[in-house]
């Protein structure tokens, strides 16, 4: 992209433009090809200093038969983007885990492109955003199964907490899809933590910020089971919400 | 122990209690029926302090301290244990890590000193077992993917391992079939049926009251308790059933 994005780019819907436009332009998004045969784990974290802007681009090919994990923590600066382009060929299996923290008015996004362009490719998408204050949490995730890649198998898992009703979470997930043997499947749901739960909770003993914070713990803690560096990321995840929360 | 006096609550403006009176002592089984809609869970939920419930006369005290003041977890290291009609399902958190942070919260808000790992999981053993209830139910996130009944024997575990003096529990044999309601109501006088200790059984049937014999019963009707006597009135109660009995 060369062009300053507008509101009605809807990849940049959502955005802080005007910390946006304190980085652009943008430099070139970091290439990453996984060849045939291969494996690629890779930990994202984006925690840039308060009021900075931090986005990160990422184009992503997988070769025939080629796994690529990504694990994502966004809970920095103003205005925190990152974007995956995907594409996978024939076989290849791409999974994302990611989880947004926000409070104060940040703003943070999420935006996923991914291209099933052969057969046979599995992907899936997991997203959980906590968001207090008048932060935004925005997560865009579209899909595209070309005519050739019969038997592919998408799946997208999007849930966003809120924790004060200033919060906002933008929830956006796209099929596009142009074979007619695939499984696509998609999930979005924004809330409020459970308030039956919370009061079970607190009926035995727990105080309320202990409830609250267990109840998010929970929330969050599953989508970084198996990473590489998972105690790593669940304790940054976990010291965020304490901020947050 | 408690005491409960002239309790008006509304629901949602709705006015559910209207002026209930009751006194639990020490060493007593207290069993309060009634039919649908009397007011039962009501109770029960303003006893525990659960939002929404709002008491607009009356008091309820225990130990002679204000209990409506207090927060629910306050309520709980108090000593007050509600167990719930419909337990909560609650995905991501484990039994266990659950039941320890509970216990260790109230015992720290009483002043005493918390459970060690090893300890706690000594009483969840004994607890779980005597309750029939599988360890690895005790690992697995609260109540998600439990059946009705283990539902029911996970709160019992759960009141075994935090050893309330007041228990309130509110249609525990609801769901339950005839084996698992002999493991629940055994599990009620094992855990409860001490001097110092106290139950308001809440309950539909008289076949809890045969496995956990009250020493008193209470009729509850239109949110008022219309009948008060000994375990015999259950029987009544089972007999000629509600509408002969609270007229």
């Amino acid at each position: 992209m060369t062009a300053f994005p507008t509101r009605k780019d809807e990849a940049w819907r959502y955005s802080d433009l005007a910390a946006l436009e304190r980085v652009w332009p943008l430099p070139a998004p970091e290439n990453i090809v996984v060849p045939a045969g291969g494996r690629l784990e890779r930990v994202i974290v984006q925690d840039a200093p308060a009021g900075e802007t931090a986005v990160h681009q990422v184009a992503l090919s997988l070769g025939k038969g080629a796994r690529a994990r990504l694990d994502i923590l966004n809970i920095g600066g103003a205005f925190g983007r990152i974007e995956i382009d995907a594409t996978l060929h024939e076989g290849a299996d791409f999974a994302l885990n990611a989880v947004q923290v926000g409070g104060g008015s940040q703003v943070l996004e999420i935006v996923t492109n991914v291209r099933h362009a052969e057969p046979g490719g599995t992907s899936r998408q997991l997203v959980r955003s906590v968001l207090a204050g008048r932060a935004v949490g925005t997560y865009l995730g579209k899909v595209a199964v070309d005519r050739d890649a019969q038997q592919t198998d998408a799946e997208q898992s999007v849930r966003a907490m809120l924790l004060d009703r200033t919060a906002t979470a933008n929830a956006k997930p796209e099929l596009e899809i142009y074979a007619d043997d695939v499984k696509c499947a998609h999930g979005a749901a924004v809330g409020e933590l459970d308030a039956n739960g919370l009061f079970y909770l607190q009926s035995r003993g727990l105080p309320p910020a202990e409830a609250r914070k267990l109840m998010l713990q929970a929330f969050v803690a599953g989508a970084f089971d198996g990473a590489e560096r998972e105690e790593e990321l669940q304790a940054l995840a976990l010291a965020r919400l304490g901020e947050v929360a | 122990m408690l005491k409960i006096e002239n309790l008006h609550a509304t629901v949602a403006d709705k006015p559910i209690l209207k002026g209930i009176s009751l006194a639990l002592n020490p060493g007593e089984i207290h069993a309060i029926m009634g039919p649908n809609g009397s007011g039962k869970s009501t109770l029960s939920y303003v006893l525990a302090g659960r939002p929404g419930y709002e008491v607009t006369e009356g008091s309820v005290t225990l130990d002679g301290v204000d209990l409506l003041e207090m927060e629910p977890h306050e309520r709980a290291a108090a000593g007050m244990f509600l167990g719930f009609q419909y337990p909560v399902e609650i995905p991501g958190v484990s039994n266990v890590q659950f039941l320890r942070t509970a216990v260790n919260a109230q015992r720290r808000a009483r002043g005493e000193e918390e459970y060690s790992a090893g300890d706690f999981l000594r009483i969840t053993r004994e607890q779980a077992g005597a309750l029939g209830f599988d360890m690895e139910m005790m690992k697995r996130a609260v109540n998600v993917g439990f059946s009705g009944g283990e539902k029911k024997r996970n709160e019992m575990v759960q009141m075994g391992i935090i050893d309330p003096r007041l228990a309130v529990l509110d249609e525990t044999d609801s769901g339950l079939d005839i084996d698992a309601l002999r493991v629940v109501g055994e599990g009620i006088n094992r855990i409860m049926r001490k001097p110092d200790k106290a139950v308001l059984l809440i309950t539909h049937y008289q076949r809890l009251l045969d496995i956990v014999r009250p020493d008193f019963v209470h009729v509850l009707a239109g949110g008022r308790i219309v009948r008060s006597g000994g375990a015999e009135l259950a029987h009544e109660l089972e007999r000629e059933g509600y509408s002969e009995v609270a007229a």
